[in-house]
């Protein structure tokens, strides 16, 4: 079972309650459709990906975004069982879906680079050091069911 | 993956943007690599003071950032024009080069927290890219 300090208890309900989810889901999503565009493979009935602006205009993107971050608050309400809570979301990752496990890490990045954005000075290192601990465990949890 | 020429243009125009505050990103990017992953202070055990905020961590941030200063001045000749620090990192330091990819994604935490409007997607990307064709060229002569 993963360890959790009081300060990244509190840091991670801290940044979640704060966040919005439609505008970080969508703008995190999107960013990693741009910054490494071949995970673009896996949205080919997504239409129009041709470049930056159509990723970020597109609806149908900003809609997965939000299901995503949505997904993600499951494990901000389970901090102590994000293995079980994403024990299925796992399955449906390999098994239907079809996800290189490593493209978990790349969004993580993103989405930290969006809520860098969005905190600013408020981001500081340990807050940093919490997050990037969540996501490591969101990203470990969702890779499990890989076989 | 190259820089194609807009990119080049993309990257040298937002770091000359920003080189008003580059102080602060080095210092404060290094500051994070070695809070947010803690095992690379190992490549720092000489240094009496390993605090984030002290003196020794700063200053080396500063340095670093400098390098990344003068990569961005080489950018059309990465490997040729870094060829000294590229010695310097493999027969001296020899830090291994995962951590190149990780102070990289610091350095972009921080050009996000600081400069949260202009560094789009867009912009992210080609950084990212340079960043990491930086990374290469240090490690040219490693092996």
């Amino acid at each position: 079972m993963v360890e959790w300090t009081d300060f990244e208890r509190a840091t991670i309900q801290s940044i979640f309650s704060k966040m919005d989810y439609d505008d970080v889901g969508p703008a995190a999503l999107s960013r990693c459709l741009v910054v490494y565009p071949w995970t673009q493979r896996y949205f080919g009935n997504f239409g129009n990906l041709y470049n930056a602006a159509a990723i970020q205009g597109n609806p149908m993107v900003a809609a997965h975004g939000k299901t995503v971050l949505r997904g993600l608050d499951r494990a901000v309400k389970n901090m102590d069982d994000i293995k079980a809570t994403y024990a299925e979301l796992s399955v449906l990752h390999s098994e239907k879906l079809r996800v290189d496990p490593d493209n978990f890490r790349l969004l993580a990045d993103c989405l930290t680079i969006v809520v860098a954005a969005r905190m600013g000075a408020d981001f500081t290192a340990d807050v940093q050091r919490a997050f990037q601990k969540f996501l490591a465990v969101v990203v470990s949890s969702l890779g499990r069911q890989y076989h | 993956m190259s820089l194609s020429a807009k990119e080049k243009v993309i990257v040298k125009d937002f770091f000359a943007k920003v080189s008003s505050r580059s102080d602060e990103i080095g210092a404060e990017a290094l500051a994070r690599l070695i809070v947010v992953y803690p095992q690379t202070k190992s490549y720092f055990a000489h240094w009496k003071d390993l605090s984030p905020n002290g003196a020794p961590v700063r200053k080396h941030g500063i340095t670093v950032m400098g390098g990344v200063y003068e990569a961005v001045s080489k950018i059309d000749d990465l490997a040729g024009g870094l060829l000294t620090l590229s010695e310097l990192h493999a027969f001296v330091l020899r830090v291994d080069p995962v951590n190149f990819k990780i102070l990289s994604h610091c350095i972009m935490v921080v050009l996000s927290m600081l400069f949260a409007e202009e560094f789009t997607p867009q912009i992210h990307v080609a950084v990212d890219k340079f960043l990491a064709l930086l990374a290469l060229a240090l490690a040219e002569k490693y092996r």
